[in-house]
């Protein structure tokens, strides 16, 4: 080891006993102050109840499953849609210009609005046009609504990506006599993906926890399971599982998001 | 210095005074005024115009009575507004007692005090006219087949789970205008609700609407009774429930109901 090395190792240990250290002292401050405060036995009843948190954890694990399906066949859904509104917006050609109107308009329409209240639209006002069961399911409508926003988010999203590519990929393409709709497909469209990989799997994240908005048009997944209990057991504990259980999901995932973006900006630096 | 003095004397008079007879003397969070919470939006026929000021609706009028029974001048009432969630959270509360069709029970009472019960409410099935011409009776086996919506924060859910036992799973909601909402909808065929809500429901916001029948209360196991909720340990629980107690006997609450819910009664009962 040179001298340079163990100056380095010896200035890395130091640092990362005092990150330690005050890590542990404001865990410390946490733990004990918190509990001193007047209303914390109150606020542990209310939220940490332990036998509450016991009870309601398997059902509301099983409530979670809803949501998992729910995410499970909105995400193809969304990928399918964005990626054609992307497409529709990137469109070249003079006679397509509709087209690139439309996807604009729709973006602006359905990132504009909050997805609870497209949820609630969606939800309750098509279904109220008069459709015979099962075509007016909340599941069906609720999840048009789920699809309707986030594409309109992913589609951004790739459009991003498809403007990323440097146009001498395109103009390559075409010395080699690719036309424009297999320039798009082998040429731009695999590069464009892989790049927005990261910002998709942010949307993801976040799909997962809007997920729940559906409970607001009656489906009864995680969110609306916590909400009776809540208020059958007048505790929110119920809550804080729920909390648990997402969080079990959403951290693995943003993890992995936040490792692609690291891969990502290693590979291209 | 003999300002303050008298000043002193004449507050403890007046406290004196006015705390003679009344039990509720200095346990209110302002002193002399009593904070009753309400719903927000209130429904009818408990409030009705959402004007609980007014005296008017079943439980503005048991509030200005109740009261009244307390000591309280009907201008010493001041009305708030709260969500079932500010009712249960742990912290400081904002009013004295909390009156939106709380339904007493045991888990519920280990968080919040209940008053002794001001209506016992009978269960009722809101559908539709489309729904009884499709052949749905007021007949347990009838009742198993419907698609069910309930209300999230009411005693609805277990009554539907476990007395009535249906094939399909229930979807629940957060309040009655989204219950109601998805019967229009066609989404539900029946929802469970306390008979005057459903009469009001069916008469005015649902279109079609129509009262399948309701649950005998003297045949349930727990009746919902609806009670006065206050802030666990409430110094008040004993003057509240004084009151309500004197307000059964002698006859003031029944009247109070005769008056309000009085078209309640000619709802057939589900067998």
């Amino acid at each position: 080891m040179t001298r340079r090395a163990a100056y380095e190792a010896r200035q890395r240990r130091r640092a990362n006993t005092i990150a330690g250290l005050s890590t542990l002292a404001v865990v410390a401050l946490v733990v004990v102050l918190v509990p001193l405060a007047p209303g914390w036995e109150a606020v542990q009843r209310s939220f940490f109840d332990g036998e509450t948190f016991v009870n309601t954890f398997p059902t509301l694990l099983r409530a979670f499953l809803l949501d998992v399906a729910i995410f499970a066949w909105s995400v193809p859904l969304i990928f399918a849609l964005g990626l054609a509104i992307a497409l529709a917006r990137g469109a070249q050609s003079a006679a397509l210009f509709p087209l690139r109107i439309f996807g604009a308009i729709y973006v602006d329409l359905f990132r504009g609005i909050p997805v609870v209240l497209l949820v609630y639209l969606v939800g309750f006002g098509v279904p109220g046009l008069g459709l015979p069961r099962p075509w007016n399911s909340p599941y069906i409508w609720g999840t048009v609504a789920l699809v309707l926003t986030y594409s309109a988010y992913v589609a951004e999203v790739l459009r991003s990506g498809i403007e990323s590519i440097h146009a001498s990929q395109r103009n390559a393409a075409i010395c080699l006599g690719l036309n424009s709709r297999d320039t798009m497909r082998y040429v731009i469209l695999p590069q464009a993906i892989r790049r927005v990989v990261p910002a998709n799997m942010n949307m993801l994240v976040a799909l997962q926890k809007d997920v729940a908005l559906l409970s607001f048009i009656g489906p009864v997944e995680i969110l609306r399971q916590a909400g009776i209990y809540k208020s059958l057991l007048a505790n929110f504990t119920p809550y804080v599982v729920a909390a648990v259980i997402f969080l079990c999901v959403t951290v693995p995932a943003t993890r992995y998001a936040d490792y692609l973006l690291n891969k990502d900006r290693n590979a291209r630096s | 210095m003999k300002n303050v003095l008298t000043a002193t004397i004449l507050v403890a008079l007046a406290s004196a005074a006015w705390a003679d007879g009344h039990c509720a003397a200095g346990k209110t969070l302002t002193d002399g005024t009593l904070t009753i919470a309400t719903g927000n939006p209130a429904y009818y026929p408990w409030v009705i115009d959402d004007a609980p000021e007014s005296g008017k609706g079943f439980e503005a009028a048991v509030a200005y009575a109740l009261a009244a029974e307390m000591g309280f001048a009907a201008d010493a009432v001041t009305w708030v507004r709260t969500s079932f969630d500010e009712a249960i959270q742990p912290g400081a509360k904002p009013f004295d007692i909390n009156m939106q069709q709380y339904s007493i029970t045991e888990e519920r009472d280990k968080v919040v005090d209940f008053s002794a019960p001001y209506y016992t409410a009978p269960q009722a099935v809101l559908t539709t006219q489309a729904v009884i011409d499709g052949g749905a009776t007021g007949t347990m086996d009838s009742l198993k087949g419907l698609k069910w919506g309930v209300v999230a924060s009411a005693t609805a859910l277990p009554v539907v789970m476990e007395q009535i036992e249906p094939d399909q799973s229930p979807l629940v909601y957060d309040d009655n205008a989204n219950v109601t909402a998805a019967i229009q909808a066609g989404q539900i065929d029946a929802a469970l609700f306390d008979l005057p809500t459903a009469l009001y429901l069916s008469a005015v916001v649902v279109d079609g609407g129509a009262i399948l029948g309701q649950f005998d209360p003297a045949a349930a196991e727990n009746p919902d009774q609806f009670g006065a909720l206050m802030p666990e340990g409430s110094a008040l629980k004993a003057c509240v429930d004084a009151a309500l107690t004197a307000m059964t006997e002698n006859g003031t609450l029944a009247q109070i109901e005769a008056q309000w819910l009085q078209e309640a009664t000619g709802v057939p009962l589900i067998k």
